[in-house]
């Protein structure tokens, strides 16, 4: 219970948890894996101790997990679930087709690397390859955003002019599993913004019978999917406003970007969740030694914040994004979307990719300074590079490769 | 309803409203077709309990008056399970030239694999 506003030291995992408890969902079907296995593990305690009246659907594997969550939720019911690595691998069949019935689940994704070899601790590479599933993807810097962050998922996935289901991400561990303060709002506060899931076409309703999925060729499986993409265009305007009403419990604003001493800046780093700290704190160092330094943070991935970035960025003398997922053979997501966005800019702004943190490898103060001054010398590559790898040392030839 | 012009008109979600399956010609996959003898037929419906496409028809009186071939996928259920063998099967050839007023002629389904 929480009677009042209050202040106390929880993991990611528990604030995940403890926001479900407040928002009390229909149903949650979930099969636990490390890291997220502490959101439906305490989630089931709250269930057996009476704490909410939530269906608990205990599933013989995450593909049954969330097929049983898009059967729920297009029955009409608020739903909820978690997973990590190959666990969300290995749902990934089910989840363009939540996203094409427009079954408004949020899902805890605590982000850890995919196998093999079989590794426990952070990397995106298990959420980047469903950037293309159809589902909003938002990646929190620490618990206190991932609480903050399930209260307004909720909220903008079952809007009605966005019907997308959410990812709320979060660093496996390090943001999981460490403690902080976090402040928990009242019960009564987030029973009333959450409010009730009113469902536009819920399969229970037997007066008004629908069919789910049905059989559709080339006549409209593409107007489908523009459908889809609007759900996703609407998606700037409808969190702006939900953000503002939470911000009036809280006192929190996000934004779908977050910009660090960037307005004077020549030089930007570009990262995403928990890893920023680290950043930030550069950037003031690298302040006092007379570089103009500034970080982004990208929050939202789906849908890509493209204006805003082109807005923060145009002008800057150089741009590095630090990607915690490669893409084998290509372009990392991060770095690539960063990329597509700035190449309709009129003036062209050099962009470092550079891929650090697989797999858990740490990511120190010294990583983000040696890119800032990198930066600051000109010195920028065609390919990627690689932050705390292993590597015998390479030379640059004159063509910027390295 | 008319059909969606523009994908704004499509509904969301992949919905299908109901009862559309109702216009589904489903007995166009038929090759086998099950024939009732009536003068066997007890109606212990269990064909029409069974039937995965409701395609038994039963009057007022539940009692079984024949096969809906406009449904009917010819799955041989109901043959199988009669309990008195009042249904038999019958290949769709037998029925070439039958007056049809939708669909494709069923006697004709094999000229496509010819």
């Amino acid at each position: 219970m929480s009677d009042k506003k209050h202040r106390e030291m929880t993991s990611g995992n528990f604030a995940f948890a403890e926001a479900m408890r407040q928002i009390n969902p229909d149903v949650v079907a979930a099969y636990p894996i490390t890291p997220s296995t502490d959101i439906p593990v305490k989630f089931a305690e709250f269930v057996a101790n009476g704490k909410v009246d939530s269906e608990y659907v205990a599933v013989e594997s995450e593909h049954s997990a969330i097929t049983a969550c898009v059967g729920a939720s297009v029955a009409g019911a608020r739903v909820m679930t978690a997973s990590s690595a190959n666990g969300v691998a290995l749902m990934h069949e089910v989840f363009p087709i939540a996203a094409a019935f427009r079954a408004p689940i949020v899902f805890g994704l605590v982000n850890r690397c995919l196998g093999a070899p079989v590794n426990i601790h952070c990397d995106h590479s298990d959420s980047m390859p469903e950037r293309d599933s159809g589902w909003i993807q938002i990646y929190c810097e620490d618990a206190q955003e991932v609480y903050d962050t399930v209260l307004l998922a909720v909220r903008l996935a079952e809007d009605k002019d966005v019907l997308t289901p959410v990812f709320v991400c979060q660093d496996g561990f390090i943001t999981s599993h460490c403690y902080e303060a976090v402040e928990i709002l009242a019960d009564e506060t987030v029973k009333k913004f959450v409010g009730e899931r009113q469902a536009q076409y819920p399969l229970l309703d037997v007066d008004h019978p629908v069919s789910y999925g049905s059989f559709t060729m080339s006549e409209y499986y593409f107007e489908i999917k523009r459908n889809q993409m609007q759900g996703m265009y609407n998606v700037p305007e409808v969190y702006t406003r939900l953000e503002n009403e939470l911000a009036k419990e809280t006192g929190r604003k996000y934004g779908m970007i977050e910009s660090y001493r960037t307005e004077d800046a020549d030089y930007v780093i570009v990262i995403m969740s928990s890893a920023t700290g680290v950043v930030k704190d550069v950037v003031d160092e690298m302040r006092e030694d007379g570089i103009k330094a500034g970080c982004i943070r990208v929050r939202f991935f789906r849908p890509f914040p493209r204006e805003e970035l082109v807005r923060l960025v145009t002008g800057k003398r150089g741009v590095a994004v630090l990607d915690r997922c490669s893409s084998i053979g290509g372009t990392s997501p991060l770095a690539a979307e960063v990329k597509a966005a700035l190449y309709g800019l009129p003036q062209r702004v050099p962009v470092q990719e550079y891929v650090f943190g697989l797999g858990g490898r740490d990511f120190y103060p010294r990583d983000a300074e040696k890119v800032f001054t990198r930066m600051a010398d000109g010195d920028y590559s065609f390919e990627p590079r690689f932050i705390g790898l292993l590597e015998k040392e390479k030379k640059v030839d004159d063509n910027g490769w390295n | 309803m008319s059909k969606p012009q523009t994908w704004q008109d499509v509904p969301l979600g992949t919905v299908a409203f109901g009862a559309s399956a109702l216009k589904v010609e489903t007995g166009l996959w038929r090759s086998i077709r099950p024939i009732i003898d009536l003068k066997k037929c007890v109606s212990c419906l269990r064909c029409w309990v069974q039937c995965p496409d409701m395609s038994i028809m039963v009057d007022e009186n539940n009692k079984v008056t024949g096969v809906n071939t406009f449904f009917c996928k010819g799955c041989g259920i109901c043959a199988h399970l009669c309990p008195v063998k009042a249904i038999s099967m019958h290949p769709e050839s037998e029925f070439i030239g039958e007056n049809a007023d939708h669909g494709e002629d069923p006697g004709e389904v094999g000229a496509h694999v010819r």
